[in-house]
């Protein structure tokens, strides 16, 4: 009824080619945007920060940044974590180096850096494929992780070998450090995670984002109608790694505020974030959202029940969220394999004739 | 001979060892990807899962104990006796048995078709199902499994070589343990080898790992032969299981293995039994000679990632892996 592109009058060249061609989307993601700028930071404490909203939007970060990787492109990649260390240890040199600018800057520059690596990386993709690309990604992981533990400069020679935030400011605000309000975290997260999800959102309506996909249905096909291998598979991972890398220097500098890089980033991390991008939907910007919500929000969820609600001891029930979690991950690829946002569409498409169905 | 020389040897030796050691590993992935196309990252959760349950046996451990006293207050947690390990073996292999049906019913039956990445997926969910399941079934503290084989250094074999070098050399350590471990690991892959080549299960294993329809149409159950080949992987996971348990005693990090196993893999090509012998044994080799040459220039704990650059570099050169097939693609 309200869910049609019938009546709704395309004028102009941009109106035809705008980000949501229907007016119901439009007014939503209008909406959903008041919602996440104007009304969630005055309300927001510490505990839903820290818990639920941060690692929702950091996740969502690099699960966009995958999905390019493996959903648009599909080159599978198991070294996120290992990418995200990049990041986060470029963002830790560049505060301490250069104290005075801008944290805005660091990050930025952080994803910037990791793009480069994620391209040296990536270069073996164009004679490896498919699982081998796979298990090859993993030496970047482990490598990486490797890198950062062994080399004294990277962590300044500190004794404990960890890395710790320390407070930097972002327009005259406290962003990092023990004694940042939660607003200015989350805001300042959010703003990366807009601008990440309108870059990826429009790059892969483009030209870029139609390469990377001819080269994921068939690279020999695209090769042949003109696609250039070389730059797509790279140009894929630059953009993927420098998401990746802006979730890292996020996830290091906001949320944990003091990393061990074997712990915060090890071989878990990739599979996590590939788990996001798989459950939410390979292909599909709102499917990272969805797959970065769904599995922040299921430890949260299962840990109140189990120990507030039950009262069962914690490592128990640390078990049971990953009985629980692996079972979940199975019945989804079962039921619906192409992961939440198919569900988002078919119930978009069931939208589109309601409620008069024929 | 100079010391030098001879403690290289020693390297050499040990990393051959190892290198069995990454093979057992790799020989459940191959079968189970050369029958079903199914690249299983649960191999190395299987391994742990199997050994904890040989060891519950064995101590004769109450399943969920800790849940079942959670729940109820109870105070249970051993039967009382305890299983001669031959018998809890067996126990064992029959709860792999089951295990591997259960996979093939419930999971792997409804993924029939799906592409490969959605099926590595559903492994990696299965993985941490089966690792979270285990802990609760027996308890994640670390365990001591002893069924037997022999563990310490071999003294005849130091006091052979002994006289090799100066007066600063030893002899070659070698461990017991990685000698039986080799010895396993032959008889393991000929036991293969010969039930795939002369018993009619193992030809109907090969038909379906060549094709499937095929395999279907001269009347083979593919339900069978997968469920046949979830048990020999299992069965491979027990044996790993056992030698890594060992080792290092039955703990979280032997589901890690599987992570060394996967170079092995991609060197030797993930199709071929006789690439992941040949991929573990240059891969121990390699990372521990590296490891004993280069490692303490670069401040160690180089085995970490050599093995997976040394295979990322084979790869570069031979996509397919040193034994797999030719990668034939069309458009």
């Amino acid at each position: 009824m309200f869910y049609r592109e019938a009546g709704d009058f395309k004028v102009s060249y941009e109106q035809d080619s705008q980000t949501f061609p229907i007016k119901f989307d439009r007014y939503r993601y209008y909406f959903v945007l008041f919602i996440a700028f104007l009304v969630i930071p005055f309300t927001i404490n510490d505990y839903w920060a820290s818990a639920i909203l941060l690692p929702f939007l950091i996740y969502s970060i690099a699960a966009i940044g995958l999905n390019i990787l493996v959903g648009y492109c599909g080159q599978v990649s198991l070294g996120t974590g290992g990418f995200m260390a990049v990041g986060a240890y470029a963002c830790y040199k560049l505060m301490t180096t250069f104290p005075e600018v801008s944290m805005f800057i660091h990050v930025l520059l952080a994803g910037g850096i990791t793009g480069v690596v994620c391209v040296l990386f990536g270069l073996p993709s164009l004679r490896i494929k498919g699982f081998y690309l796979a298990v090859a990604t993993l030496a970047a992981q482990f490598f990486l992780v490797w890198l950062f533990n062994r080399v004294p400069w990277f962590y300044n020679y500190s004794a404990s070998g960890q890395i710790n935030a320390p407070e930097r400011e972002a327009f005259g605000i406290l962003i990092t450090g023990p004694n940042a309000p939660a607003w200015a975290t989350y805001l300042f997260c959010l703003i990366f995670l807009t601008f990440c999800a309108l870059v990826a959102r429009n790059l892969t309506r483009g030209m870029v984002g139609r390469s990377w996909m001819a080269i994921r249905d068939m690279d020999i096909a695209a090769e042949i109608i003109g696609v250039n291998p070389l730059k797509a598979k790279l140009t894929a991972f630059a953009v993927s790694g420098f998401f990746i890398g802006i979730s890292g220097a996020l996830f290091f500098a906001l949320y944990l505020g003091a990393v061990e890089v074997g712990e915060a980033f090890g071989i878990t991390k990739s599979f996590q974030v590939l788990f996001m991008v798989i459950i939410g939907g390979l292909g599909s910007i709102f499917g990272s959202f969805a797959g970065a919500a769904f599995l922040v929000l299921l430890p949260v969820i299962l840990k109140v029940v189990g120990v507030d609600v039950l009262g069962w001891p914690t490592d128990i029930v640390a078990h049971f969220q990953l009985v629980i979690v692996g079972a979940l991950i199975v019945f989804f690829l079962i039921v619906e394999p192409h992961g939440l946002a198919q569900l988002w569409r078919v119930a978009k498409e069931k939208l589109r004739l309601w409620p008069f169905p024929h | 001979m100079s010391d030098q020389f001879l403690f290289a040897t020693e390297v050499f030796f040990n990393g051959l060892m190892a290198g069995v050691l990454y093979a057992l590993v790799a020989l459940g992935f191959v079968l189970i990807y050369k029958a079903s196309g199914i690249f299983n990252y649960a191999q190395g959760v299987m391994a742990l899962f199997a050994a904890m349950t040989l060891v519950g046996i064995m101590e004769g451990q109450v399943p969920f104990s800790h849940i079942i006293n959670a729940m109820f207050g109870t105070e249970v947690h051993h039967f009382g006796w305890h299983v001669p390990a031959l018998l809890a073996i067996a126990l064992t292999v029959g709860v792999m048995v089951i295990f591997a049906w259960l996979v093939q019913r419930i999971v792997m039956r409804h993924l029939v078709g799906q592409e490969p990445i959605i099926l590595f997926m559903a492994t990696i969910g299965l993985a941490y199902f089966l690792e979270g399941f285990s802990d609760l079934m027996w308890g994640s503290e670390i365990k001591k499994l002893d069924v037997g084989l022999p563990q310490g250094g071999s003294f005849w074999i130091e006091d052979m070589t002994a006289g090799l070098g100066s007066d600063n050399f030893y002899g070659f350590f070698i461990d017991q343990l990685d000698i039986v471990a080799t010895v396993i690991a032959a008889l393991l892959v000929a036991g293969l080898v010969l039930f795939a080549q002369y018993t009619k299960q193992g030809r109907a294993m090969r038909a379906v790992a060549d094709d499937h329809q095929a395999a279907l149409s001269v009347g083979i159950s593919l339900n069978f032969i997968w469920v046949l080949v979830w048990s020999v992987a299992g069965f491979v996971a027990l044996v790993a299981g056992i030698v890594w348990g060992t080792k290092s005693g039955v703990q979280f990090s032997l589901s890690l293995i599987a992570l060394k196993a996967l170079p092995v893999l991609m060197l030797g090509g993930f199709t071929s039994i006789p690439g992941a012998i040949v991929g573990g044994l240059i891969i121990g080799v390699g990372e521990k000679l590296f490891e004993f040459a280069i490692g303490p220039m670069v401040g160690g704990a180089t085995e970490n990632w050599f093995a997976y650059v040394l295979a990322l570099l084979f790869l570069v050169f031979r996509p397919q892996g040193l034994f797999g097939e030719k990668i034939i693609e069309r458009v």
